[in-house]
């Protein structure tokens, strides 16, 4: 039996830069396995943009154009969007919303994980599900419509709606610091839903009507989109800065407001 | 500055004066709820503390504010002399706390991984699920399991860094007899090695088993402090249960009845001396039946300290 030494003394536990790395892999991976691994979660988030996007996309439009732009094509970027928007504010608003009201987070809290790994580990996980969207997406494109485009044009769509994940994941923060742990679903439906409609997300954005057109400009999901359209050759309205712009100034704006939630918590007790 | 300790293999009444947890003054509020009012409670290196309280009593803030998962209002806490916050205190502790909701989908494998990794020097998988007794069931997931498993996976967690201060809240809440006695037997292990626990219960058999030590806390206020002999003399005495034709009020006047129950048919006499009570009891009523007595348990002890007088029972004087 070793014989016990308690000190009161401050003990040296540094945490090397290596042992710091592998909690945020270990923090990353689970949270990855855990949604992986929840029907909830994958059922709506992933299947609904690759069904939307076979039926719509592959089954019913496949000859037709938009704006000079072949269907098939023209809905990885807004599918894609859909898909990564729906992936990332579920991936962190529900979690969040539900590990805060019923316990688990004071558990996390009370132990030495370093705070910033649990969001982390949301983003990432958020952004490895979108990349699988808008593969998912390309892939049935490529093999089933014949949608063709130069690899690196692939490259640029793949990372624009990878990062495209961060404001919606910023949001979700937001959304989840904020819902209870059952109404949080069902608030990010209330946002999700409608801001895919009015962004041109579901119906191309020049069929939409002139009011929503003008409500977009002000929706993130159409600044996204817009770039990934961007991408592939439909023309975007605005500037690509300008919609950069857009999504970065939201992102900081539902950083704060998380950060209000967070600060909020460390007050207030729940459970 | 480094105070060390050799912890001895002894128990009860621990004589070192090295505190590792305090409350001091503490008051907190939640909205308009007073949850703790100047609170001051300490707990010593090696020792088992239970804070012992019904529900609602300020338990699990007094636990919270210790984790720092809170700031309280007014007052002073302190963990191994510094703030509870310091990532460096939270290596050393673990926690067991209520938990709603635990991410179903991972395994009870995976789970006692990742919180593994949050310390310096976790003790091996292997051993973490021998002590909780989750041997066999690392595969599973956390959803799939029993609520005294669910229970037992959240001990696993609280133990797995090794830490030397650990926080119980509540440990054996819906456990069945036999991994109640498992977890307790764990908890004295984890003692003699070394340990120091605070637990919360309402289970008063718990805190009688188990702790060194035990504060009785009520609407915020500890009440009692000392060891479990110690509350138990703060009230003391027998009680008495038996099936009488006597009235309560005639109970009442038997010299030594301090307070008197009824109880579906039978009464309960609560009383410093049971002989002479069961002789005048006898005499007065030559039919009575089913006579039971039994030292006050902690039960009366800490039935006695938390009623407000009046509510449960008729009492003498």
């Amino acid at each position: 039996m070793s014989s016990a030494t308690i000190t009161l003394s401050r003990v040296q536990v540094q945490r090397s830069p290596r042992h710091t790395t592998r909690i945020y892999i270990k923090e990353a991976k689970y949270e990855f396995l855990k949604n992986l691994r929840l029907r909830v979660y994958t059922a709506s988030v992933l299947s609904f943009p690759i069904m939307f996007y076979i039926l719509f996309g592959l089954v019913l439009n496949s000859n037709q154009a938009i704006g000079g732009m072949r269907v098939p094509t023209y809905l990885i970027a807004t599918y894609g969007t859909f898909g990564v928007m729906g992936a990332s504010l579920f991936g962190t608003a529900a979690g969040l919303a539900s590990d805060r009201g019923l316990g688990w987070l004071q558990v996390k809290r009370a132990s030495p994980m370093p705070p910033f790994a649990y969001f982390t580990a949301k983003v990432v996980t958020s952004m490895i599900f979108s990349a699988f969207i808008v593969i998912a997406l390309f892939t049935l494109g490529v093999t089933l419509a014949g949608v063709r485009m130069p690899v690196g044009d692939f490259v640029r769509l793949l990372a624009t709606l990878v990062a495209g994940s961060l404001p919606f994941s910023a949001m979700g923060l937001a959304v989840g610091y904020f819902a209870g742990p059952n109404s949080a679903p069902a608030a990010i439906n209330l946002m999700y839903l409608p801001m895919s409609f009015c962004s041109g997300l579901w119906v191309p954005f020049m069929f939409l009507p002139k009011v929503v057109q003008k409500i977009a400009l002000v929706l993130p999901p159409y600044h996204l989109s817009q770039l990934a359209l961007g991408v592939v050759g439909a023309g975007t309205h605005e500037s690509v800065v300008t919609h950069w712009e857009v999504l970065a100034a939201f992102t900081m704006i539902c950083l704060g407001i998380a950060r209000i939630g967070f600060q909020r918590d460390q007050e207030k007790m729940y459970g | 500055m480094i105070a060390t300790l050799e912890r001895p293999r002894s128990t009860s009444s621990n004589n070192s004066d090295l505190i590792v947890a305090s409350l001091e003054g503490v008051n907190k509020n939640y909205g308009n709820i007073q949850a703790l009012r100047g609170v001051d409670f300490r707990v010593r290196a090696g020792e088992i503390v239970a804070l012992l309280g019904p529900n609602g009593a300020g338990k699990t803030t007094a636990v919270k504010l210790l984790l720092g998962l809170m700031p309280p209002k007014s007052g002073r806490v302190r963990v191994f002399g510094g703030d509870p916050t310091s990532p460096e205190n939270r290596m050393r502790t673990g926690a067991m706390l209520q938990v709603g909701r635990v991410p179903e989908t991972l395994r009870v494998r995976e789970h006692i991984d990742l919180f593994s990794t949050y310390y310096p020097s976790s003790l091996p998988a292997k051993e973490i699920m021998a002590a909780a007794g989750l041997e066999g069931l690392g595969e599973r997931k956390f959803g799939d399991l029993s609520g005294g498993q669910k229970q037992r996976v959240l001990f696993a967690l609280a133990i797995c860094g090794d830490p030397d201060l650990l926080f119980l809240d509540e440990p054996t809440v819906g456990l069945d007899v036999e991994a109640r006695r498992m977890l307790w037997d764990e908890i004295r292990q984890l003692v003699r090695r070394g340990k120091t626990v605070l637990l919360t219960t309402h289970y008063l058999q718990e805190a009688d088993a188990l702790a060194d030590r035990i504060a009785v806390i009520n609407k915020g206020e500890i009440i009692a402090e000392g060891t479990p002999a110690t509350i138990k003399a703060q009230t003391g005495g027998k009680k008495i249960r038996c099936i009488t034709n006597l009235s309560i009020s005639s109970l009442l006047r038997i010299p030594g009845v301090l307070e008197v129950k009824e109880d579906r048919e039978a009464v309960e006499l609560h009383t410093a001396e049971a002989e002479p009570v069961v002789r005048e009891l006898l005499s007065r009523d030559p039919a009575l039946s089913g006579l039971e007595v039994t030292s006050a348990g902690l039960e009366e002890a800490f039935l006695a300290l938390t009623q407000d007088g009046s509510r449960n029972g008729n009492r003498a004087n």
